[in-house]
């Protein structure tokens, strides 16, 4: 592609360029002569959005870090003195909070429409894969974040989560030394996840990315319908139902991307705290290694997994069931393309079994994450128990349900 | 007999508070942050009854007077003691071990207690004080049971006993419940100590984001020019869809 349209490039800087590196080839490859399919939803916008979020968190990342003291003594005040002596630290402080939810916002409404419209499925693969390491990679980003300034929760939230190596057998409890870098949470660990938080993480987030699109632009976006468009091409090669998305997609992305930017601002300027789910009240106490709080609760992104943790009953005193629950909650999810048997990838054309497990699984992954910020009680741990049955049953028991279950005829060009 | 039957009832008034609900007694503090007077009375209740004990070392003397529109001399003359500069942090001179031996505990800085507390439960508790000599303080206070921090402001507000009343519910159930009622009056009224309580508690929230106000006014700026922004972004939108069949 990038052949016949150098000529017109010839010459000039960009010809220069082109010589030495392929600006415009890469500007046509991914962009003005990257063909997406025409019938995008509202479900489309979560990728951008997901991508403009990563851009905002390390930008104001960047900001609060030339404030911010990664020291157990200073790192509260220093969070203090960026919301009140820094010019407008308070603006970067409260985006790159806010950001961190809303990055996790965007991400579950990005992976839901993967489930609605089968985008996991083949050839797409490794596009999800990829996707998910970078979820988890989000977690661990979201995770060590959580502690830098240096609160009851960012303390007593971390020595939570980091006690949960200590359950797996034999090497636990060295394991969780080894992560702390202290038999309690302290100076050691804020110094290293500080580290991993500002500079590992975000790395391999930014690598992951690309490799992300990369997959996506080689084998092309699936769409609501779940056709591949790629099947019915025009003289010139180009599928009969893409629009090269640019600048058909970055003008419909620009609306999304405003109309989220306005929720944002409503959350940034009106109610940073978002009733302690984005901030919570008790990290504004500093953290104190000598006061456990009554209640120790993740922030809302995480509390899903938290409720299946908790819903696993200990055997013989170990937390470790538990433990193996919550981490294949989450290795279950790469899998995916391989327990989906159906012929079909989009829900309009899938059957109602489908449709109701589905139904089943996001009620229960709401539940879940409503019960893992809730003190436990009998009743709300078998409600737990339930709903983790459920969670599970949802990917074990797929293979079996998307193969028996009826499909629609799938038609051959995308419906507008 | 009676005696020790009140004292040993009295002693456990603060679990009965605490069983009542964590949250549910609370009194509504009502403050008004827009209310610049309040908020400069609070102050100056804040740097007489406060400031000897607690710090709020996150904050500076100036920014209250920039934002409450205090002149700097006028700070430093009102609110600045101890040969302090209006730059400094609002630090105190209690040093931390001895404020342990008084109290029991190091009085916690104060910068951001509303936003870790939340407004109405400062606003209970800063009134809940009541007279209980099993305590070396002489006060025990129903929000806060056990409290190492005495009655500050009693000066201001007198003295109050806690009193056990039996409640009868609609079932027939009876209920015993506790109320603070004032048997020896300070300097104010009731209701002019309610409005102290309520400005020092209105300046505690102004303390813990100083940013709030220029927040709010920055944010209605920024969601109208999104606003603006997402018409032109939606006919752009528009214009170049016109040729998508």
């Amino acid at each position: 592609m990038a052949g016949n349209t150098s000529e017109k490039w010839q010459g000039g800087l960009l010809g220069w360029i082109d010589a030495r590196f392929p600006l415009s080839s890469m500007w046509y490859d991914h962009l003005a002569r990257y063909y997406a399919p025409k019938n995008f939803n509202f479900w489309y916008f979560f990728g951008s959005l997901a991508l403009m979020v990563l851009v905002l968190q390390i930008v104001t990342g960047i900001w609060l870090t030339m404030n911010y003291k990664p020291d157990a003594t200073l790192a509260f005040n220093s969070v203090e003195y960026i919301m009140r002596d820094v010019n407008w630290g308070w603006l970067m402080r409260y985006m790159h909070s806010t950001g961190a939810s809303a990055f996790f916002i965007v991400v579950y409404l990005h992976m839901f429409r993967g489930l609605i419209y089968g985008s996991f499925k083949k050839p797409r693969e490794l596009i999800w894969i990829f996707g998910m390491i970078i979820y988890v990679a989000l977690m661990a980003e979201a995770f060590m974040g959580y502690l830098l300034p240096w609160g009851q929760m960012s303390y007593w939230g971390a020595q939570v989560i980091i006690n949960l190596f200590g359950a797996i057998p034999g090497i636990g409890e060295t394991l969780a030394i080894w992560i702390r870098g202290d038999y309690v949470v302290a100076d050691a660990t804020l110094n290293r996840f500080f580290a991993f938080h500002v500079a590992a993480v975000p790395i391999v987030l930014l690598a992951l990315v690309v490799l992300h699109i990369l997959a996506l632009h080689e084998v092309g976006s699936n769409n609501p319908d779940g056709v591949e468009i790629k099947k019915h091409k025009d003289a010139n090669g180009n599928p009969l139902d893409g629009i090269p998305f640019h600048p058909y997609y970055t003008v419909k992305d620009i609306v999304g991307v405003v109309v989220f930017l306005i929720f944002f601002s409503i959350v940034v300027f009106f109610m940073p705290e978002l009733g302690g789910y984005f901030l919570e009240a008790n990290n504004f106490i500093p953290a104190d290694p000598l006061k456990t709080p009554e209640h120790i609760a993740p922030l809302w992104y995480f509390t899903p997994y938290y409720a299946i943790l908790r819903a696993v009953p200990s055997i013989g005193g170990s937390a470790f069931p538990g433990v193996l629950a919550m981490a294949l909650a989450i290795v279950v999810l790469f899998f995916l393309p391989w327990l989906d048997r159906s012929p079909v990838k989009s829900i309009r054309y899938r059957g109602t079994v489908y449709k109701v497990w589905l139904a089943l699984f996001v009620i229960s992954f709401v539940v879940l994450g409503w019960l893992g910020m809730e003190q436990p009680s009998t009743v709300k741990t078998i409600i737990a128990r339930v709903c983790t049955i459920v969670y599970f049953a949802f990917f074990f028991l797929m293979p079996i349900y998307t193969k028996i279950d009826k499909t629609k005829p799938v038609p051959d060009r995308v419906t507008s | 007999m009676k005696k020790q039957l009140i004292a040993a009832l009295l002693l456990l008034a603060p679990a009965w508070a605490l069983a009542a609900g964590e949250q549910g007694h609370l009194a509504e503090a009502n403050i008004d942050p827009n209310n610049t007077q309040s908020l400069q009375r609070g102050a100056r209740l804040f740097v007489n009854y406060c400031l000897s004990c607690h710090s709020a070392a996150l904050m500076r003397y100036e920014r209250i007077g920039k934002d409450l529109g205090i002149k700097e001399k006028l700070v430093a003359e009102n609110l600045v003691f101890g040969g302090g500069k209006v730059g400094d942090l609002m630090t105190v001179a209690t040093h931390p071990d001895d404020a342990k031996e008084w109290f029991g505990t190091i009085p916690p800085d104060l910068t951001v207690i509303a936003r870790a507390r939340g407004v109405d439960w400062l606003y209970t508790y800063l009134r809940s004080f009541y007279l209980d000599s099993s305590k070396l303080t002489g006060v025990n206070n129903l929000a806060f049971p056990d409290v190492g921090m005495p009655d500050v402001l009693w000066e201001l507000q007198g003295w109050q006993e806690a009193v056990i009343h039996t409640v009868k519910k609609e079932d027939g159930s009876e209920s015993k419940e506790v109320t603070l009622e004032l048997v020896e009056p300070g300097l104010l009224t009731p209701n002019e100590f309610d409005r102290a309580i309520r400005d020092l508690v209105n300046f505690l929230d102004y303390m813990g984001e100083p940013a709030k106000h220029e927040r709010r006014a920055l944010g209605v700026k920024v969601i109208m020019f999104l606003m603006l922004l997402l018409v032109v972004a939606y006919l752009m939108k528009r214009e170049f869809w016109k040729d998508v069949h």
